[in-house]
């Protein structure tokens, strides 16, 4: 036990604010390498996020951190623990929304989270009185008689993040916590975790979503393939990897590529993507202009401001959402 | 969170389900053993004892009614360890929502485990219950045929988990019904010895659970002889429970922490 302990004393001085820190932390399926190598250190109250496409190796890496998935190589330390050791210590600690609901939908919402708080060792009267505050959290306090299968997906979202808070977690995880849902569902689930973000709690989300990254981590990685693109605040990585404007051009045309060449020299860059041209640009507006003065005309032009989206699309040459 | 603790946790939640199942299933576990124990036990019965007085000398609503006993043990268990596992496993995958509390793979089967033996016990006693309205009930020492009931359920019920783990759909629990537990109750020795059996069938009896907790609960039923090989009888179902338990706790515990 001691042995496989010491590694903590390799890494860099674990400050007090430390939650987590990764080290190489590889994750194979046989020959498979789904997370390769990644470093990652999350502080404490931060919102920390996971963005890229589907494949890209985050929800590998998220049932690593849940302690539910061995450690291939490489080292993970959450809460300075190490989750081969004291894998069950560190769930007790976690609040833990993965990306597959897991509700027992046969049993009615009120009884979905007392059987799982019960699961940390709760007592009967503590899982009652955590259930209606949690219910009332969740806008779910007028459905605690329902049964789960009756809920929209929406509800039930917002039902199992109520259920990863059932024991008070220092740090909850959020796979993909609005994929699926439509807008306005969506806009109700961040206010909830906003909520919870400044009650001090630590939120680590992937998402391939990147309105979504935007809107509520402080921090992120762009991960794909297995591996870390970047790092940064949402807004260092658009400073740092993309313009602060984006013209979009489309042409009356099934095929973008032709119109690109005569599009040269605009902007500072430019990617062509099958359904459009983007030209990056600090200034949107002079960019467009300087397409009319070559005399090109494009069905329409469109100027916006960068996002996480063009930071994707400028580090691997493709988009998150295919 | 000690080991108690977190089955007692495990348990609660079982218990929810049994309270919400119970009704509907006590029907259905019921029906078929009463319906045997009617035709077979009043109706074959009067022939066979007018005949030749008995199985043995043993009155044959008498001689089928522990038989029975262990029939709705193994109906019980199967039941129990097939649907039900796989939708922990693969459906709404609920065992996934255990361990990521902090609860393990080895608590999360053996509270699944006594519960089904809870559920054996309840069945089989229920069924003794019914039984003897019928009169196919006589001695106290019946209920030695209890605990050979639920070892007898355990035999079926941890060997099967492993099908869960390992299937890619349901459609081999039909099969198992009809080709291994409706061949097992008519073959194992429940309405008739299993020396009227071909000599070439009785292997399939020797080697499978039913017959071995049916010997055992015969003699129970009656309060002895203790019969000649009770100590392989034991022996048999306890390697089925121990067995199956150890290979579905790696199976379930290989699919569920990759």
């Amino acid at each position: 036990m001691c042995r496989r302990r010491s590694p903590a004393l390799t890494l860099p001085t674990v400050t007090d604010d430390l939650l987590l820190t990764a080290r190489d932390l590889t994750k194979k399926f046989g020959d498979f390498t789904a997370v390769d190598s990644i470093d990652v250190e999350v502080r404490k109250g931060e919102a920390f996020g996971f963005l890229g496409p589907n494949g890209a190796g985050k929800s590998s890496t998220m049932r690593m951190i849940a302690s539910v998935s061995p450690v291939t190589s490489g080292e993970l330390r959450i809460f300075g623990l190490d989750p081969a050791v004291d894998g069950q210590q560190i769930r007790a600690r976690i609040g833990n929304c993965p990306q597959k609901d897991l509700l027992d939908e046969e049993l009615s919402v009120e009884e979905n989270l007392w059987v799982y708080g019960r699961f940390f060792g709760l007592s009967r009267a503590e899982v009652r009185q955590r259930a209606s505050e949690l219910l009332e959290f969740a806008q779910l306090s007028e459905r605690h008689a329902d049964k789960v299968e009756h809920l929209s997906g929406g509800m039930k979202r917002r039902l199992v993040i109520a259920r990863s808070l059932i024991n008070n977690p220092e740090l909850l995880l959020l796979d993909e916590p609005t994929t699926g849902l439509d807008p306005q569902a969506r806009h109700v689930l961040w206010d909830r975790l906003f909520r919870l973000k400044r009650q001090g709690v630590t939120l680590i989300i992937t998402t391939h979503y990147m309105d979504e990254a935007e809107q509520l981590c402080d921090r992120l990685v762009v991960m794909d393939k297995g591996r870390i693109a970047a790092e940064g605040s949402p807004r260092d990585l658009i400073d740092r990897y993309s313009t602060r404007e984006v013209v979009e051009v489309r042409f009356d045309t099934d095929e973008h590529a032709p119109h690109a060449a005569p599009l040269e020299g605009i902007g500072e860059r430019m990617e062509v993507l099958p359904d459009r041209i983007l030209l990056y640009a600090d200034n949107g507006d002079a960019a467009t202009a300087a397409i009319a003065q070559r005399g090109i005309h494009p069905l329409s032009t469109l100027v916006r401001r960068s996002t996480l989206e063009d930071v994707f699309l400028h580090l691997t040459g493709r988009t998150l959402v295919d | 969170m000690s080991a108690p603790e977190r089955l007692r946790a495990l348990l609660a939640y079982h218990w929810v389900l049994f309270k919400r199942t119970i009704g509907g299933a006590l029907v259905s576990r019921f029906l078929l053993p009463v319906l045997f124990l009617a035709s077979m036990g009043l109706g074959v019965g009067n022939l066979v004892d007018s005949a030749s007085g008995g199985v043995n000398g043993v009155p044959y609503l008498l001689y089928i009614v522990p038989g029975l006993v262990m029939v709705t043990a193994m109906n019980v268990a199967v039941g129990e360890s097939t649907w039900p596992v796989m939708g922990f496993v693969k459906w709404n995958e609920f065992y996934r929502a255990m361990i990521n509390a902090p609860q393990r793979v080895i608590d999360v089967l053996l509270a699944h485990w006594l519960m089904i033996a809870f559920n054996v016990l309840t069945s089989a006693g229920a069924f003794m219950v019914v039984a003897a309205l019928f009169g196919g009930v006589r001695s106290w020492w019946s209920l030695a045929a209890l605990p050979i009931a639920v070892l007898t359920g355990m035999a079926f019920s941890t060997p099967l988990f492993v099908v869960a783990a390992k299937a890619t759909n349901d459609s081999i629990y039909s099969a198992l019904f009809r080709l291994v537990v409706t061949p097992l109750m008519l073959f194992s020795g429940a309405f008739f010895p299993i020396d009227q059996l071909p000599i070439w069938m009785q292997p399939i009896s020797w080697v499978t659970p039913l017959w071995h907790g049916i010997e055992l609960g015969r003699a129970a039923f009656v309060g002895g002889p203790v019969p000649d090989l009770w100590l392989v009888h034991l022996g048999v179902l306890l390697a089925y429970v121990i067995g199956g338990a150890w290979v579905s706790a790696r199976a379930i515990e290989d699919r569920l922490v990759t």
